[in-house]
């Protein structure tokens, strides 16, 4: 996760992936979600999914990190297996503590934020390194004091999420996912409550953890966080992944009908 | 002011506008409603006081009578005791309802079902008779050898009888109640939670649990007082120290029903009266953050040092400062 960790990986050369995502499935039902993805994020990478509501992309995130389970494939975080070891080519669930120590190393961002809405701002962000890492309080607090300086909320700590508008709800919610010092953030659209004038603010600390060399998994509509920021874009429809490449490349021409069509309609 | 915003008349900006003052509309119907509630309250209050037949000075007589505070004292433990012991059945038959394991799930519901669905009276009966049921509690393996045995009567004696009953019976109410709670709070709650890596049983009591209290208590404030007045069922098992057979037992000694009835609803009063001042704080604790949130202080700092100085300064929420990346 460091700077030439960056650099490599825009090279496309030399790191290895720190995410594979291989032929992966999921059904609800009868309900046919994801149809066979491939793809591989490589470390300090930004890898951006758009696409239509309904193509899946949201749900292959939560795959990621077991929100939801796959329904056939592989995913593997630094070649650890996702929800799963394999014995002899068979694979056994992993029990909740082993999935528990896995879902610490990837942090998320929810639409909704979901802070936790009975404790302050601080006390949402050393919830989990107090309870779950084991930090002393004061350890984990003066951590949470930077997180909250690194995302702009220095004078909030103690304010109850009630009290932040949407944009600083969001920012508190990168921070508390930051405190666990995950390797990999995943930020399911990250943006998409929130009103217009308080997108810029959550998107700039996106920028920042890019530009720090977070590895980041980012679906979004924003298509300019896509050029900006994103190391690869991946548009995908109906369950597929339709285009994968270079963002500026992709929005500037993309190949697929279906890129077209959607890109028009969000640019 | 923006600079595409129209012209406001150039005096009217600065200088205090003129304030309205209407003339309200006028409510005789309110007048007229408050002169017959006046009256009827009177009436009430006179009969009360003038009427011989209420017996006022047996009632001074006999409110702090030793054996009516006694009573209160049992009725008070009875309900404490056995809300203590369906509270904590009520959380485990709410968390079973939601596990996994479908046998949990069974269990919990079962208990629902047998403990609502018959008469609390007819369960204090029992508990009361579970010695001719059962006269001896024998530990031991089934089936092999037993390692001591105990007189029922001597471990289920009335007291522990009237609070099982009503505490088990009460566990089955309490359990909807908070699984009604427990649904009550968002999913994204315990999706954010687990993605931090915590525990499931540690996000229902860090997460899940504090949140869902908000709901769970004002039913439970409301089951604790039925509590109160259902004490004065276990003359079934038979107990007969609570405040309802104590005054009962009076009444009929002195032959003076009426004022020995006003002393017992006189303390069943005051008691729901003090613990719908618990209910107040313990609604209060549980809706931090939530239910009437106090203004946003602009800054932390200056809101802790104010704090520190005693100067309940009001802040103002709406300034907040936009982030500066």
């Amino acid at each position: 996760m460091t700077e030439t960790a960056k650099q490599a990986a825009q090279q496309g050369t030399l790191v290895q992936p720190l995410v594979r995502i291989e032929g992966v499935h999921k059904y609800f039902g009868e309900h046919h979600v994801l149809r066979g993805i491939d793809m591989t994020i490589k470390e300090g990478e930004v890898s951006v999914i758009i696409g239509p509501s309904g193509s899946g992309k949201s749900t292959l995130l939560r795959c990621v990190n077991l929100l939801e389970t796959i329904s056939a494939g592989r995913i593997s975080v630094r070649d650890e297996l996702i929800g799963y070891r394999e014995v002899n080519g068979r694979l056994h669930d992993l029990n909740a503590k082993q999935i528990a120590a896995q879902r610490r190393e990837i942090g998320m961002v929810f639409q909704r934020f979901n802070l936790f809405p009975h404790k302050t701002a601080l006390y949402n962000i050393i919830e989990a390194p107090t309870q779950v890492k084991r930090q002393s309080k004061a350890a984990a607090r003066v951590r949470a004091l930077e997180l909250l300086e690194m995302v702009g909320l220095s004078d909030h700590a103690n304010h109850y999420p009630s009290q932040l508008s949407g944009g600083q709800q969001q920012r508190v919610a990168i921070a508390r996912a930051l405190a666990m010092e995950p390797e990999l953030m995943l930020f399911d659209e990250p943006t998409s409550a929130l009103d217009p004038e308080l997108v810029g603010d959550v998107l700039n600390v996106m920028k920042d953890l890019a530009k720090s060399g977070m590895t980041m998994i980012v679906v979004t509509h924003e298509i300019g966080f896509a050029r900006e920021v994103g190391d690869t874009l991946t548009f995908m429809d109906g369950g597929v992944v339709v285009e994968s490449g270079n963002p500026r490349e992709i929005i500037a021409n993309p190949q697929h009908r279906r890129t077209k069509e959607f890109l028009s309609r969000v640019l | 002011m923006s600079r595409t915003a129209t012209s406001a008349p150039a005096a009217g900006r600065d200088a205090e506008p003129e304030l309205i003052r209407a003339v309200p509309v006028r409510h005789p119907g309110r007048w007229a409603g408050a002169v017959i509630i006046f009256l009827a309250l009177a009436i009430a209050g006179q009969s009360v006081v003038t009427n011989q037949n209420f017996h006022w000075d047996v009632f001074r007589t006999y409110l702090f009578d030793v054996l009516v505070v006694q009573g209160v004292g049992w009725t008070l433990i009875l309900t404490v005791t056995s809300m203590i012991i369906a509270i904590v059945l009520a959380i485990l038959l709410a968390f079973m309802r939601q596990s996994d394991n479908p046998l949990f799930r069974y269990v919990s519901w079962t208990w629902v079902w047998f403990f609502r669905g018959t008469p609390v009276y007819t369960q204090l009966l029992f508990w009361g008779s579970v010695a001719v049921l059962y006269p001896q509690i024998v530990v031991g393996v089934p089936f092999g050898p037993a390692w001591f045995a105990l007189d029922t009567q001597k471990v289920i004696t009335y007291t522990v009888a009237a609070i099982v009953g009503l505490g088990l019976n009460e566990s089955a109410y309490l359990a909807e109640i908070f699984r009604a709670g427990l649904k009550s709070v968002d999913t994204g709650q315990m999706e954010a939670a687990e993605a931090l890596g915590m525990r499931r049983s540690k996000i229902m009591w860090r997460i899940i649990l504090p949140q869902a209290m908000r709901v769970i208590v004002p039913p439970t404030g409301n089951e604790t007082i039925g509590m109160l007045k259902t004490t004065s069922l276990v003359l079934a098992v038979p107990f007969t120290l609570d405040l309802t057979f104590v005054t009962n037992t009076l009444a009929s000694r002195t032959f003076q029903p009426i004022p020995l009835l006003m002393v017992a609803a006189a303390w069943y009063l005051f008691i729901t009266s003090v613990l719908m001042v618990g209910q107040y704080y313990i609604e209060r604790h549980f809706g931090k953050g939530v239910d009437n949130v106090t203004k946003a202080p602009v800054k932390a700092t200056a809101a802790v040092a104010a704090a520190h100085a005693g100067d309940p300064k009001p802040t103002d929420g709406n300034t907040e400062t936009t982030g500066k990346l």
